[in-house]
């Protein structure tokens, strides 16, 4: 293994431009790939926060008491759909209230907790449950206002789709590609070769010999091509977190985990070497005839 | 060692390259094939190689016939049979080192031994001072010598020459002869396909005479008339 290796290494050497166009292939191919990646992990991420967070919200008529409160929350604990309640009083809420608003002193000067009404936060199974669990709410006399973020979850579902499909697709073409332009590089090296190959053969080379360079050759095109994609990647991620942080809110998404970019990497390696690999064989196949 | 029995060989339905060779080479022979253009003998070459299957017949290598061997053996077959030829078929991008190295690469030696066997080698064909060169840089002689030098570095037990001597002058030529001579003395079976009537006649070893893809004759210290 160790002299096909080297053999690989020299072939790469001496042919520098074609391992440079192998390599950016790959680089595009990897980059689109864990972009896609990164973003319907992102949206999935963000989607499990708005299903986890408390989606229907009910505030209560000015008046109302911690019976009345107990009563409701009574009921829904016996309601199979709702996952959890959460009270807000009136005090929590200003303090909420306050500690969002912190940087604009004349906001914080015109509200007490009086003016803010105390809420109930529930979270439900799936967010098809939240219609009906707002509607069970409007019921109550207490209550004058049910808040359903069912739009957000919505628009967030169809956008993970997108994600997942436009990505596919587009990842799907371009590792396609990657794997051609692998075969046509491979296969032009191999007939670039042919005089060599035809001495090793009467040297008694065995197949394995003979093809196992190419073969590297391929994995080697396309790890390199992964390895930069994931460098970049991971610069610009950490370049854009703070404005992107800002931009997300409440949804702590940034930044990212270092082992999800450990297992993005780990996981790319291994699509690139099957992609590099398959390419590489399948031009030996196609144009080494042993 | 070798044997050749009822070996026939056509190309196409027209084309008899050889017909009904039976022949045996003894272990440690030097064997002349001599006969005009066309007349077979690079094709017996080759299918000693199994670089081509005969059309019949059975050819023994050792106690294995290799007319039936099974395509994954054939490396081990070319590992005990050397090759030289008349266009050297030397690799432009190698020194002459590399060329040789190769050799003992494919064999699977480690770098140590690499070294060790080619340097013993290279010096022993009195190429050692050009082993950084490559084959432009060398002469016809030197570049024969380092194709001699890559086909016997493995020490095959057989070696064939396919008129190595074709391209070179009178002088170089007896020098790739004399080399020849010193690697058959070593035990290598030697089989030369040549044109060259001074050296088979000066030599005085076994000559095959094939003319239209037959054996006309075989003696030892024959001549080519």
């Amino acid at each position: 293994m160790s002299r096909s290796i080297e053999y690989a290494k020299r072939n790469i050497r001496r042919t520098p431009f074609q391992a440079i166009a192998a390599s950016m292939v790959m680089f595009l191919t990897f980059f689109a790939l864990l972009t896609f990646l990164i973003l319907a992990l992102g949206s999935q991420a963000s989607l499990k926060y708005f299903e986890s967070k408390p989606q229907v919200i009910v505030f209560f008529k000015e008046g109302t008491t911690s019976q009345d409160v107990d009563a409701i929350q009574n009921a829904l604990k016996s309601e199979s759909r709702v996952v959890g309640t959460k009270y807000v009083s009136k005090d929590e809420a200003l303090q909420i209230y306050r500690d969002k608003n912190k940087s604009d002193p004349a906001l914080l000067e015109l509200v007490t907790a009086n003016i803010l009404p105390a809420s109930l936060e529930i979270s439900t199974q799936s967010p098809q449950d939240l219609q009906p669990v707002a509607d069970i709410l409007k019921r109550e006399p207490v209550v004058s206002e049910v808040i359903v973020p069912e739009d957000v979850v919505a628009t967030l579902t169809s956008l993970t789709r997108i994600i997942r499909v436009v990505g596919g697709t587009t990842v799907g073409f371009l590792m396609l590609f990657a794997m051609l332009i692998i075969v046509m590089i491979i296969g032009f090296k191999i007939r670039l070769k042919r005089g060599e190959i035809e001495i090793m053969r009467l040297l008694g080379a065995s197949p394995s010999f003979i093809r196992n360079p190419f073969i590297l050759e391929g994995m080697f095109y396309g790890v390199a091509g992964a390895i930069c994609s994931w460098i970049v990647s991971f610069c610009l991620l950490w370049y854009f977190t703070p404005f992107l942080q800002s931009y997300l809110g409440e949804v702590k998404l940034l930044p990212v985990n270092p082992l999800i970019m450990l297992t993005l990497l780990g996981a790319s390696l291994s699509l690139a070497i099957i992609v590099g690999g398959l390419g590489s064989w399948l031009a030996v196949r196609r144009y080494l005839k042993i | 060692m070798i044997r050749f029995e009822n070996l026939s060989k056509k190309y196409g339905s027209n084309t008899t390259a050889l017909e009904g060779v039976s022949i045996e080479i003894k272990q440690g022979e030097f064997v002349f094939i001599v006969g005009p253009s066309g007349a077979g003998k690079s094709t017996l070459l080759r299918i000693l190689t199994r670089e081509i299957t005969p059309t019949s017949g059975k050819v023994f290598v050792g106690n294995v016939d290799i007319a039936k061997m099974k395509d994954s053996e054939i490396p081990h077959l070319r590992r005990k049979v050397g090759v030289v030829f008349q266009d050297f078929k030397l690799l432009d991008d190698r020194t002459v080192f590399e060329q040789v190295a190769l050799a003992l690469e494919v064999l699977g030696k480690s770098d140590e031994e690499i070294v060790k066997m080619v340097e013993h080698i290279l010096k022993l064909v009195e190429i050692w001072d050009k082993r950084n060169l490559f084959p432009r840089q060398l002469s016809g002689g030197e570049a024969q010598r380092t194709a001699i030098a890559r086909a016997a570095v493995g020490k095959p037990d057989v070696l064939l020459a396919d008129e190595p001597t074709g391209d070179l002058d009178s002088k170089t030529a007896w020098g790739v002869i004399q080399l020849l001579n010193e690697i058959n003395s070593w035990g290598t079976t030697i089989i030369m396909a040549t044109h060259n009537q001074e050296i088979v006649n000066t030599l005085k070893k076994r000559v095959l005479v094939i003319k239209n893809g037959k054996i006309i004759k075989d003696s030892k210290e024959g001549k080519y008339e």
